[in-house]
């Protein structure tokens, strides 16, 4: 338990009026670069870094910690208004929060994004205090052919969001699997499907591809039915979450936070697979299945905090071996070293009073940005009430901005134009979009660690199947996929000669 | 504060005497880096621009990020900037190879030399359980069958990590061709590989695994540099080891082709200003930089050695 004394010796260097100031300071403005679309959490530290030089670092940190959770926070908001979102980390959540918006019920989406990334935050950084040691060990050796096996897995979790037209859902998801393709094969250095430009040569980025897809293609389809049918006026729905909210979410905000913080401290996991599989799980266990693709809360609480979580557990690695497993935890790095602390295996033994300090602001930093937003999010919603016309306009004025922020790229803007007309004609022909985003997402994942793990074995097919942690992932990949025929086929003859007896 | 950004707005038509003025900071610079933030490029790009600003040399200089295609995106804005004595972009050997690999438009041949700034030898890292106590045992068992022989770093073809197991397999008789080179994203990736005896060796930056050797967590073979690492006093070169091979990673400053010889001394002046600094002195050891200052011509020369060196080995490797 020396940890948790260590851990309160933290919050008594950190409390300190001036310093919380700071702090509450950092939320602020990390929330308000972070509702920036197209500025994720990673660029709004990069951003704002300048403001910490010439702090003390006890001071940094905590201002540091503002702006890291406000940063995140701010990505969610504008997923779940404006369905644009900030990174790809919170594209699940514009899945299910726009929609509930869209039905009057934003206050609750936010509020269910707000409380469960504090919960899962809060979670995450204990077991940071807690595990970091153990995790680490399981996290290094870890490789190619043990993601491989975790791709797969998430791959066929996701099939339950293909929906209800098994053919539409897979055209979907090549559509996505193609337009994964576009860039530099990192393996051979070959060029693929990038027609000679240059700007394409690292893909095409998933937050332009979800911008493009979700918002650019519904103002286009909004616009092209704006004259035919009535205006639909959003309802104001009630200001905060109902008993059924809470009991609805409370669930998916544990199992979300479950999924996110081993991803995190995953080397090569990330943020976007524990979002997918938080989702394909609630969507699998919820009560309300009718509500899913129509706004279920269940489908914002999960993903949202499976991506706080799994922020949570990128500095288990980081802290412990001083490895940046993502662009947030890289900017990090660079600015522990700007206060000339190396993250690493010696972290611990030579900087220990910072780094508890560092793990105090989390804590503060968290809370903080719940006492803030909460109260915001009755406000936030109002924002729908904008006259559609005047509303749409905006959307696409942020959307574009997002895009090129991204890579101030002109081609980008270009790219955002393309893929909202698909997301248009997708709309038109009734293909699911989420398909097409996981596409994108793990299709170029997958392909690395499965070429990885063959060049590993030197192109001996047995490299694929790893080890003890392979193994038991195929298990599960195997379970996933015969339990619905066990069902069928055992238990529900089973239940009907039972109900015939 | 207002008399900076005054002398900012003003700043074309001052051009010309801001030259041979020399003891007014320089205004009005902007640096290009051509990969994302928190990248190597971005920490040197930004540590410049924070040394400039705090020793007076420069007010200002804006740092901004311009990334794509390993740093070839960057180049070809930089390329289309001809003329523009206000700008200039970090770069290092990993836009070299990838000016080749992208089958870039524009070169580094195009671009104006301004300085090379740091530079970084290579390491040769093994898991600590690793078979191979020297060079020697590595090099034989890595003969024996170099296809199953799995090698990592850190860069994708082209870059720096793939450039030194390259030069190394070539300087010990092992064909290019037949290096199974698996590249990782970053130092970052390519560490847990070596922590988990993934791979046969890495090959990337020393200064990414000091506290890794430091704690006993994995051993490093050999350096690339010409002579050994004081931070790795025990670690023999290359050399030493009897591989006639020298291998380092750099990092420079290159501006616009087409500026005028004003323009590109008053970059190299304000360069030089900095690098003599106590706060540059004291931000090369903060970051374990090594001093590898040269201007101008002498830059020049290297970067074209450097560029003919990288353009024959990709070409053999069938990628450039």
């Amino acid at each position: 338990m020396d940890n948790l004394n260590n851990l309160m010796q933290g919050f008594v260097d950190v409390m300190d009026p001036m310093n919380l100031l700071l702090a509450l300071i950092g939320v602020l403005v990390g929330t308000a670069v972070g509702v920036l679309p197209g500025i994720g959490p990673a660029m709004t530290v990069a951003l704002l870094l300048p403001i910490t030089y010439g702090m003390e670092p006890v001071q940094a940190f905590i201002m540091f910690a503002g702006i890291f959770y406000g940063g995140m926070y701010g990505g969610s908001t504008t997923s779940i208004l404006l369905n644009t979102p900030g990174e790809s980390s919170s594209v699940v959540t514009a899945i299910e929060g726009n929609k509930m918006a869209k039905a009057g019920r934003a206050a609750q989406a936010l509020a269910t994004a707000a409380i469960g990334s504090f919960v899962a935050g809060t979670i995450g950084t204990l077991l940071l205090v807690l595990v970091t040691p153990f995790v680490v060990d399981l996290a290094v050796s870890l490789g190619a052919p043990d993601y491989f096996a975790l791709m797969l897995l998430a791959f066929i979790a996701v099939t339950s969001v293909l929906g209800s037209s098994r053919i539409r859902g897979f055209v979907s998801l090549l559509l996505g699997l193609t337009i994964g393709l576009v860039g530099i094969d990192s393996v051979s250095g070959q060029q693929r499907l990038t027609l000679g430009i240059p700007q394409l040569a690292d893909g095409i980025d998933v937050v332009v591809v979800a911008v493009g897809i979700f918002a650019v293609g519904e103002a286009l389809w909004v616009a092209a039915h704006l004259r035919r049918r009535p205006a639909e006026v959003i309802p104001v729905g009630r200001p905060w979450m109902g008993r059924s909210d809470w009991k609805r979410s409370w669930m998916p905000w544990l199992r979300g936070t479950a999924y996110g913080f081993p991803f995190g401290a995953l080397p090569a996991g990330g943020a976007e697979i524990p979002t997918f599989l938080s989702y394909a799980t609630e969507k699998r266990l919820t009560k309300h299945p009718e509500e899913f693709g129509k706004g279920a809360i269940e489908g914002v609480a999960g993903p949202e905090a499976a991506n706080n979580a799994s922020a949570a557990g990128t500095l288990v690695p980081m802290l412990a071996i001083g490895l940046p497993t993502n662009a947030t935890a890289a900017v990090m790095l660079a600015a522990f070293q700007s206060y000339g602390i190396q993250p690493g295996p010696l972290l611990f033994e030579r900087e220990a009073s910072l780094v508890w300090v560092l793990i105090a602001s989390l804590f503060i930093g968290n809370l903080l940005l719940l006492l803030l937003n909460l109260p915001l999010a009755p406000a936030w919603a109002k924002l729908l009430q904008i006259p559609r016309p005047y509303l749409y306009a905006g959307i696409l004025f942020f959307a574009s901005m997002g895009a090129y922020a991204v890579g101030a790229q002109p081609l980008d803007l270009f790219l955002l134009l393309t893929l909202g007309l698909l997301g248009f004609a997708m709309r038109r022909f009734g293909l699911p979009v989420l398909p097409l985003i996981v596409g994108v997402i793990l299709g170029p994942r997958a392909e690395l660690q499965g070429r990885r793990s063959l060049q590993l074995s030197g192109g001996e097919l047995s490299g694929l199947l790893g080890g003890p942690v392979s193994y038991t992932v195929y298990t599960a990949v195997a379970l996933v996929l015969v339990w619905p025929l066990i069902r069928r086929f055992v238990l529900s003859p089973l239940r009907a000669r039972n109900a015939a007896a | 504060m207002l008399a900076v950004s005054a002398c900012g707005a003003t700043a074309d038509k001052e051009e010309s005497g801001s030259g041979s003025g020399s003891s007014k900071p320089a205004t009005g610079l902007r640096l290009m880096v051509p990969n994302t933030p928190g990248s190597g490029y971005d920490l040197t790009a930004r540590t410049v621009s924070q040394v400039m600003q705090d020793t007076k040399v420069a007010s200002g200089v804006q740092v901004f990020n311009l990334p794509g295609a390993s740093g070839t995106v960057g180049l070809q804005r930089l390329v289309n900037e001809k003329g523009n004595g206000k700008m200039a972009m970090q770069m290092g050997l990993g836009v070299v190879g990838a000016s080749y690999t992208q089958k870039s438009k524009a070169t580094l041949t195009d671009s104006t030399p301004l300085a090379k700034l740091i530079e970084e030898a290579g390491a040769i890292v093994v898991p600590k359980d690793s078979p191979y106590k020297s060079m020697d045992d590595l090099v034989t068992a890595w003969k024996k069958n170099p296809k199953k022989f799995a090698v990592g770093g850190g860069s994708s073809p082209g870059g720096p990590d793939h450039l030194l197991p390259m030069q190394l397999a070539k300087a010990v008789g092992i064909k290019p061709t037949d290096v199974n080179y698996v590249s990782y994203d970053g130092g970052g990736e390519l560490l847990p590989a070596i922590l988990g005896n993934k791979i046969a060796f890495g090959a990337s930056g020393f200064g990414e695994f000091l506290d890794q050797v430091e704690a006993g967590q994995v051993r490093v073979l050999a350096v690339s540099s010409e002579k050994p690492i004081e931070a790795l006093k025990d670690v023999p070169t290359l050399k030493g080891e009897g591989i006639d091979l020298v291998f380092t990673n750099w990092r420079g400053i290159v501006a616009p082709p087409g500026i005028t010889d004003e323009q590109k001394q008053t970059w190299v002046d304000a360069l030089t200003k900095m690098h003599d600094s106590d706060a540059w002195k004291a931000q090369l050891e903060k970051n374990g930089w090594v001093d590898a200052f040269a201007t101008g011509d002498e830059f020049g020369a290297y970067m074209t050695e450097q560029d003919k060196a990288v353009a024959d080995l990709l070409a053999e490797l069938g990628l450039a």
